[in-house]
């Protein structure tokens, strides 16, 4: 330290009873004050650890996911596309999850159940569709990266319809205002209800989806995986691929989509992880 | 003569207090996260350690009972462990960017941030730890070595912000993602980031124990006691 430098150091005392005591006084009073912010900590943790169960977390802990669910939403998924990768970076395709697989599909008998669809035209409030409808939508392939929430992923390239043109088709039902009369659309966006729910054949896997993410133009109703049929083991015949979501809301072999304006279960968040769920 | 001087300013001293525990809960978190695809491995040549090896997870488990100790329990814990993870990331940045910006705005960085001089000083500030050299460095407030040390760190503490972000978010951040090279880059990046603080976390506490109680206190109160002479009024 030069002579200049230690000009500014701020002297407290001189004198060496005099600073004893008072380093002593400081002393105390700082570990006093860190004994406290310690306790704090602990009680924070136990306090946390003990609060009211919501869906397998701590209240603290779910509304933490519910605000940063908030957050991320105003980057709006429809405004970012995932990544799309060459044909070269296709790696294997792992297995994961069996839930709601028990039962194989026959894809000549199999039909998707979609419900709460607009009935003001006169049309029905639920319809039965076989492979063929979804396939002679436009049918779009991506090659995107299948991120699961352990932590692993793997370019994969999938085929199938887009679900904001599945809808465009088969229009969910319209939100109404106070009149009951059908709220227009806003920017080009129609009025539909907030959220998507999606189930397998047997009801044992379940997701929720935003609407907005529903209607991400990445997302597909899916029945190609590597340029070959969906096999049994990735959801044949039909599921869902939506690449703005971690794996567990690509749910394999839809057999019902429900519009809904009540946030739908979900399989996994009522396991403890985030509903949301988004990349 | 013995006088009290200031060593750490109220600020740095919270934001350094704050970030321990912080950093703790991210660390922990972090390992539930990372028990759900630990691919990770140490290479040393002639060894490949698996990190974690599976008694790590879960110490004096017992198949009997189903369950190891209590206080370290870290397996099938991937939903806890995100939760808690996405909730106190928010501390450790805020935390983090106001330290950064305290030491900017009060010239305090002059003191951490590494001179042209301080990788002469760090080799000196070495040898003379390992008794190799008789006379220590002139320094300031901290040596070559420590501020080598306490730069790194910083930068460490951004790069896990921004790797973070990446796994994170790596659609609505696809940008950040494909800069860092790619998601899978960046969790690798994130873990040994990661393993960076608990060696540095190893070697400073090594350092403080060494340094001794008035250096230790210092970081506490903010002020040390010394034997110097009192500089000419």
């Amino acid at each position: 330290m030069t002579a200049d430098e230690k000009q500014k150091v701020r002297l407290i005392s001189t004198g060496d009873d005099d600073a004893e005591k008072q380093m002593r006084r400081m002393s105390r009073k700082s570990f006093l004050q860190g004994a406290a912010g310690v306790a704090f900590i602990v009680g924070a943790r136990h306090w946390i650890d003990t609060r009211r169960m919501r869906q397998e977390l701590p209240w603290p802990l779910r509304r933490a996911l519910q605000v940063n669910e908030e957050f991320w939403h105003d980057f709006a998924s429809t405004g970012h596309l995932a990544p799309t990768f060459h044909p070269s970076a296709i790696g294997h395709a792992r297995t994961n999850g069996d839930v709601g697989l028990d039962n194989p599909q026959d894809a000549s008998t199999w039909r998707l159940k979609v419900t709460g669809l607009d009935t003001s035209n006169g049309g029905p409030d639920s319809m039965a569709f076989k492979l063929e409808d979804i396939k002679s939508l436009p049918a779009f392939t991506i090659i995107t990266q299948f991120k699961c929430i352990e932590g692993w992923s793997y370019v994969m390239s999938w085929r199938g319809a887009r679900l904001v043109d599945f809808m465009a088709k088969y229009s969910p039902a319209i939100k109404t205002d106070d009149n009951g009369d059908p709220l227009p659309p806003v920017r080009g966006v129609p009025a539909y209800p907030d959220f998507v729910a999606m189930s397998t054949p047997d009801k044992q896997y379940y997701v929720g989806l935003d609407m907005q993410s529903a209607r991400h133009p990445q997302t597909l109703l899916c029945y190609e995986m590597n340029g070959r049929p969906l096999t049994q083991e990735h959801g044949a015949p039909l599921r869902l691929i939506i690449p703005v979501k971690y794996g567990v809301k690509n749910i394999k072999r839809i057999g019902h989509i429900h519009y809904t304006n009540r946030r739908p279960a979900d399989y996994w968040a009522e396991q403890g992880y985030d509903w949301y769920a988004e990349l | 003569m013995k006088r009290i001087e200031e060593k750490h300013p109220l600020a740095i001293r919270w934001f350094h207090w704050i970030n321990f525990p912080v950093l703790a809960v991210m660390i922990w978190s972090g390992l539930l996260i990372y028990w759900a695809n630990d691919i990770y491995h140490l290479n040393l040549g002639v060894a490949s350690i698996h990190l974690f090896p599976n008694w790590f997870y879960h110490p004096g488990y017992h198949e009997s009972t189903n369950k190891g100790h209590a206080l370290w329990d870290l397996d099938y814990r991937l939903a806890e462990g995100m939760a808690w993870h996405f909730l106190f990331f928010w501390f450790f940045a805020v935390n983090g960017i106001l330290y950064v910006s305290f030491l900017i705005l009060s010239g305090q960085w002059r003191e951490i941030v590494p001179s042209k001089d301080s990788i002469k000083q760090a080799v000196q500030v070495i040898l003379h730890e390992l008794h190799l050299r008789k006379s220590s460095p002139v320094q300031g407030k901290y040596n070559g070595a420590q501020r080598i040390a306490y730069f790194s760190i910083i930068v460490m503490g951004a790069g896990s912000l921004i790797t973070g972000l990446a796994i994170y978010k790596p659609t609505q951040m696809a940008w950040l993602t494909s800069l860092l090279g790619g998601y899978e880059v960046a969790r690798f990046l994130h873990f040994w980031i990661t393993m960076g603080y608990v060696v540095f976390f190893v070697i400073h506490i090594l350092q403080v124990v060494r340094a001794g109680w008035n250096n230790f206190r210092g970081m506490v109160t903010g002020y040390v006691l010394t034997d110097e002479e009192a500089p000419q009024q």
